[in-house]
């Protein structure tokens, strides 16, 4: 009986029960949304938001100056709502890759997705694109990778989870180098410091016109992979099983990447890219309500929003200047990270 | 009721078995004994279509395994695996509740119906009480019983077992052996089984299959099949028959 040590994690000391975590959650986005709409270069109160929100949402309530509604709704609001949504896809994604691969390091980046995003980017910042042809061609070529990683992984029989890790790692290496060589030709004083900036992420440029038709197709994305929460649990028990289970493990990881993968490239093509949270909040979901994806995936989902929307927030008041959300993510992921392996180190 | 004709599998090369036909009449306790490699597993695998054999064919019910979807597959036989990977710490009634996915739409997830059948399914077990706790913190007894039940949950007419009695002690083979033929009896299910104690399978079958690098050496009911020469040629071991009040088992003679 082989036993994966990485999700054994035991529940210790769990103090909050199931409903508890996703309450307490819950309140902390809301939280969270209303405080991020009024911080900034121009402070908005709390009480000024709200009153802001009920006139927009049910006409109740003394009128606001026509400054802060557009503070609020157009220059925060599409913001705050694309790093909830960012936060929620990557992180739900990361935590389906980490179950069917049955491995903890990966993240939805593992099939070379970022990069392939990456090089779509750059290309159309090369050929002049503007903002919605980098975006599409981003997420194409984010597909692209992924499906390439998928033809060269594939095994004639089985559908096996390492070949196709290291699939992505080939494809990803292969559209990192085809992004420095967009930089060796990109025009150092226009386009280069676009792709580089464009590669560290960032969530300054979205506007509701953009974050509309990506925003709609993520929810759907999002309330369908939560609905197989359940497969995900058969799956975990291996392609043998989940066949006696009356259930074609094939085609259902498959389906499963087809939504991460969806999630993860209208993501991207929205921020840039932002790494890490994939990764790490997964592993905090796991830690606050253990492994079974029918829990798992509500709060990681929680979770993710509020983890990017966090930073996001930080990475506006840090400094006089924006700092791109990409170089927070990882630095403060990483001691996470490194928190989440020790802790857990003796069940690892 | 599962007819295999002219069977032949190989992996990589490597000839398991060919030629192979039998068939097990429907509400039998059908056994296959036979050293480790002699292919009862694979046998098993290719009527769960887990394998896809060589040449020759598999029917249930008068049609071929292969025209059967994954899920209708699902609603007929259900299984034991030899080896169940442990991976998540689910509480034994998510493990018994897997067993309906058969039932279940692509987007779906487990109604209260479902969870009734489950619970019956581990009252009939005797393992209720555990329904709450972490299968990864039963015991292999209770492991297999939860596998068990989660086959009744399954509402399969054929149910196969692999070594329902492996890393089990003295008490819970004898245990689980009965609980099968009980729940056997009591729900007319078809069951197919792989064991390694011949006295078990005496006490347990209605038929034996002893199968050996892939031939079959005998078939037949466990007084016709069960001799002490058939168990020579099949494990290469000398034994003595004993019989004491009517019944009788075979000891295994120490090496001269």
């Amino acid at each position: 009986m082989k036993e994966n040590p990485i999700f054994t994690l035991k529940a210790r000391h769990r103090i909050l029960s199931f409903k508890g975590i996703i309450v307490i959650l819950s309140l902390f986005n809301v939280a969270l949304f209303v405080i991020s709409l009024g911080i900034g270069r121009y402070s908005i109160s709390p009480s000024l938001i709200l009153n802001a929100l009920a006139i927009k949402l049910f006409h109740i309530g003394g009128a606001v100056g026509s400054t802060i509604n557009t503070v609020i709704f157009d220059i925060r609001l599409p913001r705050v709502i694309a790093a909830l949504l960012i936060g929620a896809s990557l992180s739900e994604s990361g935590a389906a890759y980490q179950g069917i691969f049955d491995n903890p390091l990966v993240s939805p980046f593992t099939l070379g997705l970022s990069s392939g995003a990456g090089f779509g980017a750059g290309l159309a910042i090369l050929i002049g694109g503007n903002e919605l042809v980098i975006q599409l061609f981003a997420f194409v070529f984010a597909v692209i990778s992924v499906i390439l990683s998928i033809v060269i992984g594939r095994e004639k029989n089985e559908s096996n989870s390492v070949t196709l890790v290291l699939a992505g790692f080939i494809v990803s290496s292969f559209f990192t180098s085809l992004i420095s060589f967009l930089k060796y030709y990109a025009d150092p004083y226009t386009k280069l410091p676009s792709i580089v900036f464009w590669l560290m992420g960032s969530l300054s440029n979205i506007t509701m016109k953009n974050i509309l038709i990506n925003g709609l197709i993520m929810i759907v994305a999002i309330i369908m992979l939560y609905f197989l929460r359940w497969k995900l649990n058969i799956l975990s028990l291996g392609d043998e099983e989940t066949r006696l289970l009356g259930e074609n493990p094939k085609k259902l990881k498959y389906f499963i990447i087809f939504l991460s993968t969806l999630l993860t490239s209208l993501s991207v093509s929205l921020s840039g890219v932002i790494g890490w949270v994939g990764l790490v909040v997964p592993h905090i979901g796991r830690m606050l309500i253990g492994p079974n994806f029918r829990k798992l995936l509500p709060v990681t989902i929680l979770a993710g929003s509020f983890y990017l929307l966090l930073i996001d927030d930080v990475s506006r008041v840090i400094s006089a200047s924006e700092v791109p959300i990409g170089i927070l993510t990882a630095l403060i992921g990483t001691p996470i990270f490194i928190y989440i392996m020790w802790r857990g180190k003796y069940k690892w | 009721m599962i007819r295999v004709e002219n069977l032949a599998f190989a992996y990589n090369g490597t000839e398991i078995f060919k030629n192979l036909s039998i068939e097990v009449n429907e509400g039998e306790i059908f056994t296959i004994l036979g050293p480790n490699g002699s292919g009862k597993t694979t046998l098993l695998k290719c009527i769960e279509r887990i394998l896809i054999p060589k040449s020759g064919n598999i029917s249930i019910y008068g049609k071929d395994i292969k025209d059967y979807s994954i899920k209708e597959l699902g609603r007929i036989i259900s299984s034991v695996p030899q080896q169940h990977r442990i991976t998540f710490s689910y509480t034994v009634l998510d493990i018994v509740l897997m067993g309906r996915n058969p039932y279940l739409d692509f987007f779906s997830l487990p109604s209260e119906r479902d969870v009734q059948i489950a619970m019956k399914a581990l009252e009939e077990v005797g393992i209720a009480h555990l329904k709450a706790s972490p299968y990864t913190e039963i015991s292999g007894g209770e492991l297999r019983l939860t596998l068990i039940a989660r086959v009744l949950a399954q509402e399969t007419p054929v149910v196969i077992l692999d070594e329902p009695t492996a890393f089990l002690d003295f008490k819970n083979e004898f245990l689980i052996l009965n609980k099968i033929r009980e729940l056997k009896t009591k729900k007319g299910l078809t069951i197919i089984m792989t064991l390694h104690d011949p006295n078990l399978a005496m006490r347990f079958s209605d038929r034996i299959l002893m199968l050996t690098r892939g031939k079959i050496l005998a078939i037949g009911t466990p007084d016709e099949v069960l001799t002490s020469e058939n168990l020579k040629s099949l494990y290469e071991i000398e034994t003595e028959k004993m019989e004491s009040e009517g019944k009788s088992y075979f000891y295994p003679k120490s090496p001269s």
